[in-house]
């Protein structure tokens, strides 16, 4: 009887972030699946995981339209893998005629053509494209027993394509080894990106959620990791990507791109049901505020 | 197929920590969440695109000003830059801020502001020095971007004197100007935010067209990511970045940018003009050799590429890049 008191109790502690404007909009457009299921994944992603559908280009489309009425400034595209998607590359299409986009992919699916294609459409555009490819190691035996057996040179295979057509990969890192957000490792990675031939490397380093595959593989949060009304800083929330982002998804919109396997984090179906504060309840919470989390590049 | 975890999902669906039936979970997704009316709608897009209430005063009405910013120390540029907007009929001319940073003997743009009568705003660097803040507050993450960083604001921040910074902190954040019948609003940064760059490829038309909405304007000029620009909005209205004075734009050109703002019969168009300005860089270079500056500094100012605080750059700015 206990353990949902307590609950209760947390929910009605915890504080509430304001949305101060809608500048971010995430799309779970590869929804929850993927050709990976990566150990430390926090939506837990895996080929037959069908939690979230891929979303198509006429849905993306809708909330596009929706955003530009409330000024949104960027769009990232995430998933699953994105460009499982077969409407990908429209999307990308659309979407730069409105603003620019990022996508965050796992570089399986890079091959030149599509590399090129990318590449076309970053020159056809005012606004900035960014892909972003996720590795978890600087070589095969640090990244494959996390991303999966033989990921490491095909990952970079991906990067190295998209570094022969012209675009400069923002390499992706989830600090799973300790190591991986020191001086040193950072430089490990730099060191990697410029054997293939990037003179001026980009690195985004991510702490782990202890949530999804996550929990299973180096446990989950413990009851203390919650944010509580009174540890609102004086300067208020406003270094949260929540006060500044939504994540649209093919079953509503949800309030950021780390909980959207928590029903209580769906906050309406358009983006107009999604402009009020939302309570920083979840555990997850913790870690955005604790390591100054940003999914933004 | 020999990771079990690839087939895990047949049928079920991940719910926090749990795997349930995936109609479980859509039947909770289907209940979650706000579902407002359409009229409860338009309202909450009215509430978060409205315009915000702003008491500051409207100087003006001026026929054509000059607008600059991000010094960065160069009174070599300073100079130039007055001769150059008064050679050309400005009425007046306004900074918007950056005084200090990357060049040599930061007190020397003092007087020249205050004798031509300057109208000044505050930049992140005036914040940050008037309050005696550690750094710039630009946020660089990359620690090549940091290092640099820290070097030119330790100097400009050891070189001014406390009666410089005072009234740095005395600068105003923002100012309203009329330009013939448009009221132009004047800030560092963003509206929002003083350290938010307002990048070409990372500004869209619909954003813009609601920060002006929001901050009730016919036209808005920044400065701070180093670049110029200006895109004239489907409204008609304007946004320009005037670029900087201290450091040439990044595309292999010595000289370095500013804008010039007319209004032009009939109908008082706003004319808005990209000004290079070609100013003495080699004696800059010279003086920031003798300061013992970064040699990287000097090579900027030399060639006209940046070496350093590239990390800022989005992908479209940074595909134009050397570096």
């Amino acid at each position: 009887m206990s353990a949902p008191l307590i609950e209760k109790t947390q929910t009605q502690a915890a504080p509430r972030v304001e949305l101060r404007a809608l500048d971010t909009l995430w799309f779970q457009v590869g929804g929850t699946v993927c050709n990976l299921a990566c150990t430390h994944c926090f939506v837990s992603c895996s080929p037959t995981n069908h939690t979230h559908e891929m979303m198509p280009l006429a849905e993306v489309k809708r909330y596009l339209g929706e955003a530009a009425a409330l000024g949104v400034r960027e769009y990232y595209f995430t998933g699953g893998e994105p460009f499982l998607n077969p409407d990908m590359e429209a999307i990308l299409e659309e979407t730069l005629e409105v603003g620019p986009a990022t996508v965050l992919t796992n570089g399986l699916l890079l091959d030149p053509g599509r590399c090129a294609r990318l590449k076309a459409l970053a020159d056809s555009s005012e606004y900035s494209l960014d892909l972003r490819v996720s590795v978890d190691g600087w070589d095969a035996a640090t990244n494959d027993p996390i991303r999966g057996e033989g990921t490491f040179d095909r990952i970079l295979a991906g990067v190295r394509n998209l570094v022969q057509a012209g675009l400069n990969p923002v390499l992706t890192v989830t600090a799973v080894w300790q190591e991986a957000d020191s001086d040193a490792g950072k430089e490990r990675f730099f060191a990697l990106l410029r054997s293939l031939g990037i003179d001026r490397p980009r690195l985004k380093i991510l702490p782990v959620f202890q949530i999804g595959a996550e929990a299973e593989r180096a446990g989950a949060y413990e009851s203390w990791q919650r944010l509580r009304a009174g540890e609102t800083p004086e300067e208020g929330w406003d270094h949260l990507q929540c006060s500044s982002c939504r994540m649209a998804t093919g079953q509503g919109v949800w309030v950021c791109p780390i909980l959207v396997n928590e029903p209580s984090a769906k906050m309406g179906e358009t983006l107009a049901d999604t402009l009020g504060s939302f309570p920083l309840e979840h555990p997850a919470c913790w870690t955005c505020h604790v390591y100054g989390v940003s999914c933004r590049t | 197929m020999t990771d079990p975890r690839m087939t895990l999902h047949r049928g079920l669906a991940t719910w926090g920590e749990k795997l349930v039936p995936l109609e479980e979970f859509r039947r909770a997704t289907a209940e979650a969440g706000r579902r407002l009316s359409p009229a409860e709608r338009d309202a909450a897009v009215r509430d978060s695109t409205m315009a915000l209430p702003d008491a500051t005063p409207v100087e003006g009405p001026w026929t054509r000003i000059a607008v600059f910013g991000g010094i960065y120390n160069n009174h070599h540029g300073l100079s130039a830059l007055l001769e150059d907007a008064a050679r050309r009929g400005a009425e007046a001319v306004y900074c918007l801020g950056d005084l200090g940073g990357f060049g040599p003997n930061p007190e020397k743009v003092w007087p020249l502001l205050v004798q031509a009568g300057v109208r000044t705003i505050q930049g992140n660097y005036e914040e940050s020095l008037a309050s005696g803040r550690e750094d710039c507050n630009c946020g660089y993450t990359d620690p090549r971007d940091n290092h640099f960083a820290a070097l030119s604001y330790g100097y400009t921040a050891r070189q001014c004197s406390p009666a410089f910074k005072a009234w740095m902190g005395r600068l105003p954040k923002r100012r309203r100007v009329r330009v013939g019948d448009r009221e132009l609003l004047l800030i560092h940064g963003s509206p929002r935010r003083i350290n938010e760059f307002l990048f070409a490829s990372t500004s869209p038309v619909p954003f813009l067209e609601a920060l002006l909405d929001r901050h009730a304007c016919d036209g808005l000029l920044c400065t701070h990511t180093g670049l110029h620009w200006h895109r004239r909005l489907p409204s008609g209205r304007d946004v320009v970045n005037a670029g900087v004075i201290g450091r040439p734009a990044n595309d292999g050109n010595a000289h370095v940018w500013y804008a010039l703002l007319e209004a032009r019969p009939p109908g008082n168009t706003l004319a808005v003009e990209l000004v290079p300005l070609v100013y003495d860089h080699r004696s800059l270079a010279e003086e920031m050799r003798a300061e013992r500056l970064p040699e990287e500094f000097v090579e900027t100012i030399l060639t006209g590429w940046w070496t350093t605080c590239l990390e800022i750059l989005p992908a479209r700015e940074r595909a134009a890049s050397r570096f």
